[in-house]
């Protein structure tokens, strides 16, 4: 028996992480979409994901007061809702923040989503208030996938649910990338823009569109965690993004597999450190990951090696 | 004057097309707010707050572009000599007398007739981030190396002073070099192995250093105290001079020496001197590092690292020197604040600081000094002066931020000036970039 409830307690932490790490993956393809397309850090996607939360519970909160409580529909109207304002936030950003800088070094846009970052957290705290919202379950029950006795192996719908919506968007994702002229022309402009614009591609509109879905992967991020936690505030973005970003690079920042990997690796690190070792330093161990892999392989896990030509 | 003509009707539907994005964007969170009441969220509503808001971007939009046409017909008007930047020495000479007039107010200040003891609080506050930006300069304004964790140095130099003063038992000044050196100690280490990734791959390692740091500190409760703080057994003073009101044993009592009475202004005006004292040492070396070969092989690796490989220069060499100089003076901020403050906790050492002392030096023109000095001083007192609009600062200040990125991407004083020239007397060929004949000389 001790063997099985140390193996159910194993598995629980397995099914946990890769919940986790679904939303960090997520929130990483943002990152590693816009790194490898304008090369900069999108210091400010971690609040769009913040923002993606935060719509959500507005949207579950009218859902509610207009009396529509079904779980399912429910959903697919808040993701909706979520998907088009966030996306919208993320078009604004680029257009505001990032557009005026192309072509001025690398750390002034960087500076500029420093300042965006920060912008959208107190435009938040202060148009929703500091509190933490806290939200009725969506989605309540589980399966017991096998019962010890002291310990019980439980996979909830909820988690259920996060891990097919990001199969289902991942495998969307990877055909718009391959397929379509949109995916053809961000892969264009990431290999070299000049040569892009020349070929008649609008760089501009390629890039605000990535900025857009990078934000609607965001915003499903932030449903999923609304409806999975239950509790947000306006601070949940810096934390997230850091974790994503790191899961973006552990997998080989500009790479799609690579960021849906590194966040699940971020996820399965996050949750067996938790049980295993300490809660407390559950942080450090994803950041300690990361530096271990930067030095001993700098692309990345899938990323390709970036050679510097002279 | 048709470049002058108003094109009205392009930029009303502009700022048209602005509001209705603005209408949509503040329809979730201006216009819609929840709030919690006994069962969950209920929904209000705040329709005023939406107009007020696409009124603000549609006049916005519509008076900005107005002042880009503007712009643009006075540039297109004005003689292209009149765009000639102006004669390098000019500026040389400006910088110069910048600095001279800015050393004088800093020495009078407090003797000036607004002077208080929220005068010399703030004083001493811009004087830390200056002493960080010049820091964090190093590291990043002269050398190239991105530093998003820089906030770890001075947590490092601040607990350092706090953990070893009462087992060293050294005064001040000592703990000041010791927490400086334990910063640079920790900087080397950690450079070792990071410093060969490149500059995105080194600012995301960096922050995730200086996040590690805060949450050792906050966890290692034996050591650092945690969320509680640490008390600093040690406050600025002169080798065998005390400040304050009962001076410990074994040191002079300066107000029993010279006979004045002890005020809190009188105490926070003998910290000023001494830390001024100490920034202006930092400022100074940081000077003369910059002219010796050590400091140009920062500059150089800055600009071309694999020219540098080429000529003979230890890039690893070069780097781990930069990054530990600049930590070194983060050390000596994050002591002289411990001291002052007489406790550290590590709220003191969020992310948003090393984001604060980046502003600075970016905001500051990178490796420009004076530059440092005067986006110090704008960042650190702006907040400070908008304490009535407290709840709007941090709004204001992430704007602003943006905003002047926008309007000048180099900085405030964005002249990359080198070091060194090698002879005055040779002209540069005609066409050569000017910013390549600038400069101070040596």
């Amino acid at each position: 028996m001790e063997i099985g409830a140390a193996l159910g307690f194993f598995l629980q932490n397995l099914i946990n992480g890769v919940t986790l790490g679904a939303i960090y993956g997520l929130i990483a393809i943002g990152y590693t979409m816009v790194y490898g397309i304008i090369r900069m850090i999108n210091f400010a996607h971690g609040e769009i994901y913040m923002i993606g939360a935060f719509v959500a519970v507005l949207a579950f909160s009218v859902l509610a007061a207009a009396g529509i409580t079904a779980a399912p529909l429910a959903l697919i109207i808040v993701l909706g809702i979520s998907i088009a304002f966030t996306a919208a936030y993320g078009w604004t950003v680029e257009r505001v923040a990032y557009r005026p800088l192309r072509g001025s070094g690398r750390l002034a846009p960087l500076i500029s989503a420093i300042g965006m970052s920060i912008f959208l957290q107190n435009y938040v705290m202060l148009t929703q208030g500091a509190r933490p919202k806290a939200l009725q379950p969506v989605i309540t029950g589980g399966i017991d996938l096998w019962q010890g006795p002291n310990f019980t192996l439980t996979l909830s719908y909820s988690q259920l649910f996060i891990v097919a919506v990001t199969v289902a968007l991942m495998a969307a994702f990877t055909v718009l990338i391959a397929r379509t002229p949109l995916g053809r022309a961000q892969r264009a402009c990431e290999q070299d823009r000049t040569m892009a614009a020349l070929l008649g591609i609008n760089v501009d509109r390629t890039i605000s569109l990535t900025f857009v879905m990078g934000a609607s992967l965001a915003a499903v991020a932030g449903v999923m965690v609304t409806m999975y936690y239950g509790v947000i505030d306006f601070f949940i973005g810096f934390l997230a993004g850091l974790k994503a970003f790191t899961a973006a690079v552990l997998g080989g920042i500009g790479s799609l597999p690579g960021a849906m990997l590194g966040g699940l690796l971020i996820g399965l690190i996050e949750a067996f450190f938790t049980s295993y070792v300490s809660g407390a330093y559950k942080d450090v161990a994803a950041f300690s990951v990361l530096i271990l892999v930067l030095v001993l392989r700098p692309s990345g896990l899938l990323g390709r090696p970036d050679i510097e030509k002279v | 004057m048709a470049a002058m003509s108003l094109d009205l009707p392009r930029r009303l539907r502009d700022a048209g097309l602005a509001a209705l994005m603005a209408l949509f964007l503040a329809v979730p969170f201006i216009g819609l707010r929840t709030v919690a009441d006994g069962s969950g969220l209920s929904v209000v509503t705040r329709w005023d707050g939406v107009v007020a808001a696409v009124a603000v971007v549609f006049l916005g939009r519509l008076l900005l572009g107005f002042a880009s046409d503007a712009l643009a017909g006075w540039r297109a008007r004005r003689p292209a000599r009149a765009r000639a930047p102006a004669s390098a020495d000019a500026a040389g000479r400006a910088a110069r007398i910048f600095g001279i007039v800015a050393i004088l107010f800093a020495l009078a200040l407090p003797f000036m007739p607004f002077s208080s003891t929220n005068v010399m609080n703030w004083g001493l506050l811009v004087l830390t981030y200056i002493l960080l930006a010049t820091g964090l300069n190093v590291t990043v304004g002269l050398a190239g190396l991105l530093d998003l964790g820089f906030v770890a140095f001075y947590a490092i130099g601040a607990y350092a002073c706090g953990i070893l003063a009462p087992i060293l038992g050294l005064g001040f000044l000592p703990m000041m070099v010791i927490s400086g050196l334990v910063a640079a100690a920790f900087a080397v280490v950690l450079s070792l192995p990071i410093l060969r990734l490149r500059g995105d791959y080194l600012a995301i390692v960096t922050l995730g250093f200086g996040e590690i740091t805060r949450i050792v500190i906050t966890n290692w409760q034996s050591l650092t105290g945690g969320p509680n703080g640490l008390r600093i057994p040690v406050n600025p003073s002169l080798p065998g001079l005390s400040f304050e009101r009962r001076s410990p044993d074994g040191m002079l009592n300066f107000y029993e020496l010279t006979g004045l009475r002890y005020s809190g202004e009188l105490k926070l005006t003998a910290y000023y001197y001494i830390f001024l004292a100490i920034v202006l040492l930092a400022i100074w070396a940081v000077w003369k590092l910059r002219r010796l070969p050590i400091g140009r092989s920062w500059e150089a690796l800055r600009e071309d690292e694999i020219a540098c490989r080429s000529l003979g220069i230890n890039p690893t060499a070069s780097k781990v020197s930069a990054y530990a100089t600049g930590a070194m003076l983060g050390g000596l901020a994050g002591c002289f604040f411990a001291a002052r403050q007489g406790f550290v906790s590590p709220e003191s050492f969020t992310f948003i600081e090393s984001a604060l002392i980046l502003a600075i030096v970016v905001l500051g023109g990178m490796g420009s000094q004076i530059g440092v000095v005067i986006a110090a001083s704008f960042i650190v007192l702006l907040p400070e002066m908008a304490r009535e609009f407290a709840d709007y600062r941090m709004l204001v200040f992430g704007a602003a931020m943006i905003l002047i990125m926008v309007w000048r991407p180099g900085g405030l004083l964005s002249t990359r000036e080198p070091a060194l020239r090698l002879s005055d007397k040779r002209q540069p060929p005609p066409g050569a970039s000017p910013s390549l004949s600038t400069g101070a000389t040596p």
